[in-house]
């Protein structure tokens, strides 16, 4: 692949320190101009195309297939079946570690989800590809699906999320019931959902003896290559991956999916580089989706409204082969402070595809139910839903008690508040009418989203020519890494950000975790930032100890680094630049790595999120129930923001995701087959462009010195969470009429004028 | 997919003995037909591309008022021509309102015609879907159905056409003008599409190889360009088809309506005139009771086919709304989200 070449427009150009400024995407040209190659733009010679035939039936077993119908088709090279395929070097059932998941790549012929792929046909053509998998006609004997959230017994899962345990609980949630003043308990449903990202998972894979390259889009490069490994039986060294840019992800890439591993024993077996791309509707099975939930609330207050307990339980479904729990109720750990606390899970086996994490996994869910309830509690109360927030402001996290790092949750509510305009809403609903006769309402909803960090390493170097490398095997999944990640890197190095060739986006260079949990800024920024002390730690040596350099004896005050030269800390009227240094030493270039990781001090000691306040006014059409969003404001305290423009952006999309989760999203699955009958972009309704309303995002700087080094908390999910909650709850101030099942949907606002 | 020959005439004779043998279809922007063919749903062995014929593609104002509109207009220029937006709003408002303006942009007027329904086991072949297999069964009838018809269903089909086009062209009494194997003839738009009955599999009364000319809309049409209005209840604002929607055209003289149109869509196989509804607003005052009055009448013979009795309500609702609109008067301009009840929210961005 040749070297990106990011832009240095007179946008970029700034002054100061690289970290806090709004540079605009430096990839942003390219991908304008149609040149940033994904991984499907990929055409190595020779190269073949596979296409996936999938299952209609849920549950059941492919009794035949005609290959040879397939096989005759002109074009057609070969047809990769269970009986027909390259072995593995494990079985993939089998989990190596949490982060493994199980997968479909033809093993049997049983059938566990509809859309599971059953075959993988190769030839020359994409055409002739795709006429072979028409052509296999499967035949199958079908057993009853397994469907919804009631589908059979449910039981207790061991662990909820990654490693989250099924339950947990602080005081007596029973007793605090009995004792409370006013009780609320509801119960709240939210559908299965799909990542749908705009680019499909592709894959173009081509094996040189026991060595692989492979294109494709992912979040997890090194997770990615580590599974091939296993599977395959290769060393991870003799596998290079390359994700320079994803069309989306939203953690249906954070994994390497059942398809992608399809797409290389394609490859393998015919012996040619292979390209396999899903097709849209492909994409509701194998590759993960948010899983349905029913939550029951139940909550109560004592007579000035504080809560005495709260008791979140949240069933939902997995797999019948696999293991993954949507944590829902866990979203009832850290926001409103009560003596007792209870959440639990429970779970039945459906025959959809394994669920997996969707942006906010268990935050969003939990969040739009959660959020509801404290309102609907609010509302019994008789207290304004910011004033009863604000009543139960938790002070320290209420379920361990451990303080926080830094929550600026306050100033959230007072800025967006003061934004939104909302002292003036009226108490009771369906109070508000435009000039149109429109029902209006606000709603408002508390987001959070831990602040997580995983484990990242880079390499950085300085050159005799005064520029500087920072080299880390990110991820930039649309949200601005080859921008963000760069500026840190900039900062690093006391070099302006062009004078830093900074290389992300393959698996050869340093591991940079995964781009999940919304931490990839914080963990691959704390590597970049130490990596860049120590490179500079070591220059700093080479001067300080020669004599011949002004910096000569500073080693205990120390120096610093800006714009290429390094200062003493007490007198910077002394000073050298990189280059000086470097010539004198006889030196080309001078490199260090450095690792970000959590402090497990820290996280022992302090609770650890961002937060946010958000508010949205919706119209109502009160005969009609058609809902429109008229206006959201968002204030978020998310830690040290790296770039503006970049964070604002990912609040924004965040925002709309929440609204969709309200009054959108569904994945309507039938109840008989276990298809999905609106698995495309037709119908699998999101917003579009003229739903969304005007946005503001106020974002409220903390300064947070134990989360990492940097301050770092991370913006990528948390403006789901609060947003889906503001907006039902703004629907029910608008009518009156509280809805617990959603998106919304219009015939549940028809039972009143 | 099946392989199948393609063709594209010059002249209309060319096309009609084109499409004159079995399993031949007319090709126009292909924004229905491509879908289904890809997805097996439909496996023509011929396609006619009809985009190359002369003469389709105009619009004309004809000597005695009427107004001929070729099939190969394009939904958005069609919408976008000002004459006809001022003459005949609540079609400009309602092709505005339909897909996306992408789609709008090449889809014509003969393929929104005959664009089939949208009923997700028609288009999933792994149902079993009397419609695009007669006799093989119904999948939506105990399926997930909430968006399928309340009028005119059998047991043997409840999906509903999802054109919005046609709802105020059917409220018009517009005209189908037919190419066939035997010349040409025309028959009123309101009995183009069949209500499905035991043989759901046929959509309209066309004859293999019809080929849709122009639709005419008769002089009394632009009678009612002040009193006209589409309204389209939907899940999104843009790119979404109507759950329900309705066309109102009033004539008001001297405070009393001397003539009412009313059509719905979203409700049936085909889009529905609701003549009795008309009937209770002849020469009455435009007046909240009356609009009650006609909604009940045109929902009278309407039930649930599945999990959509809500459908008739919000039906009942809608009628009363549009005709409340259309009596308002048509707006100057067309509003910025056409056929929402959003329509006249300040701010809005265009749809
Ligand atoms: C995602 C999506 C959303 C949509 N939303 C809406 C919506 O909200 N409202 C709405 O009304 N529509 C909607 N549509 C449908 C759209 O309006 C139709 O697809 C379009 O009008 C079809 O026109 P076409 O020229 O592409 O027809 P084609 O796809 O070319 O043809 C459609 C059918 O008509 C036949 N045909 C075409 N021309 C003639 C002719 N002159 N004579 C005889 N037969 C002919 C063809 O054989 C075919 O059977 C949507 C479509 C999509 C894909
Ligand atoms: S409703 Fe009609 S179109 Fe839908 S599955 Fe039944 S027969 Fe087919």
């Amino acid at each position: 692949m040749p070297e990106l070449n990011l832009t240095s427009a007179p946008a970029h150009l700034r002054h100061g320190s690289n970290i806090g400024q709004p540079l605009t995407r430096r990839d942003g040209v390219l991908k304008v101009k149609g040149q940033a190659t994904y991984a499907a733009d990929n055409h190595p010679s020779g190269m073949l195309f596979a296409v996936m035939a999938v299952s209609s039936i849920a549950r059941g077993r492919v009794t035949s297939l005609d290959v040879a119908a397939a096989r005759r088709h002109p074009g057609v090279v070969d047809v990769m079946t269970s009986d027909h395929k390259p072995p593995l070097a494990i079985d993939p059932e089998i989990k190596t570690n949490p982060f493994v998941f199980r997968m479909e790549v033809l093993q049997s012929d049983e059938v566990r989800y509809a859309n599971q792929p059953i075959a993988v046909v190769i030839a020359e053509t994409l055409e002739a590809a795709t006429e072979g998998a028409a052509l296999l006609a499967p035949r199958y004997e079908t057993l009853p699906a397994l469907i919804g959230l009631d589908a059979g017994d449910s039981f207790v899962p061991p662990v909820v999320g990654v490693g989250n345990p099924t339950e947990n609980h602080r005081g007596d949630v029973e007793a605090g019931l009995a004792s409370a003043e006013k009780r609320i308990e509801a119960v709240y449903e939210t559908p299965p959902q799909y990542h749908n990202a705009m680019e499909p998972h592709a894959i173009v894979a081509a094996w040189d003896g026991d060595n692989l390259s492979v294109d494709m889009p992912t979040q997890g490069l090194f997770l990615s290559r580590a599974r091939i490994a296993e599977l395959f039986g290769i060393a991870p060294d003799k596998i290079h991956i390359r994700s320079p840019f994803l069309g989306g992800g939203f953690g249906s890439k954070g994994l390497m999916a059942g398809p992608q591993v399809l797409g290389v024993m394609a490859a393998r077996l015919v012996g040619k580089p292979v390209k396999l791309v899903l097709r849209r509707e492909q994409m509701y099975g194998p590759v993960g989706h948010r899983a349905p939930t029913r939550q029951r609330l139940r909550m109560g207050t004592d007579g000035e409204g504080r809560l005495t307990a709260l008791d979140h339980h949240a069933r939902t479904v997995s797999s019948t082969f696999d293991d993954f729990y949507e944590p829902a109720a866990d979203a009832s750990h850290s926001l409103y402070a009560s003596p007792a606390i209870r959440t639990s899970h429970d779970a039945v086996r459906v025959n959809t595809g394994t669920p997996l994490f969707m942006r906010a996994p268990g935050e969003a869910t939990g969040s739009i139910a959660l959020e509801s309830a404290i309102d609907e509690m609010a509302w019994a109360c008789g207290i304004d839903p910011l004033a009863f927030r604000l009543k139960n402001y938790a002070e320290v996290e209420p379920i361990t008690g451990k303080p926080f790092s830094s929550k600026a949750l306050r100033a959230c509510y007072e800025q967006g508040a003061a934004r939104f305009g909302w002292a003036k809403r009226p108490l009771q609903p369906r109070q508000m009418r435009d000039d149109a006769g429109l029902l209006v309402g606000w709603g408002m909803g508390t987001a959070t989203f831990p602040a997580l960090m995983f484990q990242a390493e880079a390499r950085a170097a300085i050159r005799r020519d005064g520029t500087g490398a920072m080299e880390i095997g990110a991820h930039d999944m649309g949200q601005g890494a080859w921008t963000a990640l760069a500026q840190i890197a900039a900062d690093g190095l006391g070099l302006d950000i062009d004078r830093v060739a900074f290389k992300a986006g393959t698996s050869d260079l340093p591991d940079a975790g995964i781009a999940g949990g919304s931490a990839h800024t914080a963990t691959a920024g704390a590597a970049i930032h130490s990596a860049g002390a120590a490179v500079i730690a070591k220059l700093a040596d080479l001067a300080t100890a020669d004599e011949r350099s002004p910096l000569f004896g500073a080693g205990n005050t120390g120096v610093i680094a800006r714009d290429g030269k390094l200062f003493r800390r007490d007198d910077e009227s002394r000073g050298e630049s990189y280059t000086e240094i470097l010539a004198r030493a006889g030196l080309a270039e001078i490199e260090a790595r450095g690792m970000g990781a959590p402090n497990p001090a820290a996280m022992e000691e302090y609770a650890m999120h961002a937060h946010g306040a958000v508010f949205a006014e919706v119209k109502v059409d009160p005969e009609l129930g058609q809902i429109r969003v008229t206006r959201m404001v968002g204030a978020f305290a998310a830690g040290r923001i790296v770039n503006p423009h970049l964070v604002k952006s990912q609040l924004f999309g965040g925002m709309i995701w929440g609204m969709s989760f309200a009054l959108h999203e569904e994945a309507i699955t039938d109840r008989r087959s276990g298809r999905i009958m609106n698995a495309n972009l037709g119908e699998y309704h999101i917003p579009v462009n003229a739903d969304v309303p005007p946005l503001d995002v106020i974002t409220i700087e903390e300064h947070d010195p134990h989360v990492n080094a940097l301050g770092i908390k991370g913006v990528g999910e948390i403006g789901i969470t609060g947003s889906a909650g503001a907006v039902a709850n703004a629907v029910w101030h608008a009518t009156g009429v509280r809805v617990r099942r959603f998106p919304i949907r219009i015939e549940e606002l028809l039972t009143q004028r | 997919m099946k392989p199948f020959d393609y063709v594209r005439p010059a002249t209309v004779a060319e096309a009609v003995a084109a499409a004159a043998q079995p399993g031949a279809v007319y090709l126009a922007a292909g924004t229905n037909l491509l879908d289904l063919m890809k997805g097996n749903v439909s496996r023509p062995d011929r396609l006619v591309d009809v985009t190359h014929l002369g003469g389709l593609d105009r619009i004309e104002h004809l000597a005695d008022g009427a107004l001929r509109i070729g099939a190969l207009v394009r939904n958005a220029d069609l919408a976008h021509d000002p004459e006809f937006a001022s003459a005949y709003p609540a079609i400009a408002e309602a092709l505005l309102s339909g897909a996306s303006a992408q789609l709008r942009n090449t889809a014509t007027v003969g393929g929104n015609l005959l664009q089939r329904t949208r009923c997700a086991y028609f288009y999933d072949t792994a149902s079993r879907c009397n419609k695009r297999e007669a006799g093989s069964g119904c999948d939506a009838r105990d399926g997930e159905n909430r968006s399928h018809a309340v009028l005119g269903w059998s047991d043997s089909c409840i999906a509903t056409h999802p054109s919005d086009f046609c709802v105020p062209l059917v409220a018009l009494d517009a005209v189908v003008e037919i190419e066939g194997g035997n010349g040409r003839r025309e028959i009123a738009l309101d009995e183009l599409h069949r209500l499905p009955g035991d043989t759901p599999e046929r959509d309209t009364t066309l004859e293999p190889g019809d080929l849709i000319v122009a639709v005419r809309l008769p002089p009394a049409a632009r009678g009612f360009a002040a009193h006209a209005r589409y309204l389209k209840v939907r899940e999104r604002t843009s790119y979404a088809f109507a759950v329900v929607s309705a066309a109102a055209a009033l004539l008001i003289e001297n405070g009393k309506i001397k003539q009412a149109r009313l059509g719905l869509g979203g409700v049936a196989a085909k889009p529905w005139r609701a003549r009795a509804a008309e009937d209770v607003l002849k020469d009455v005052a435009p007046t909240a009771d009356a609009f009650q009055e006609a909604a009940w009448r045109a929902l009278s013979d309407a039930k649930p086919s599945g999990d959509n009795a809500f459908k008739i309500e919000l039906a009942r609702r809608i009628v009363v709304r549009a005709l409340t609109l259309a009596a308002a008067g048509t707006p100057a301009r067309m509003p910025a989200l056409p056929a929402s009840p959003f329509a006249s929210t300040s701010g809005a961005l265009h749809a």
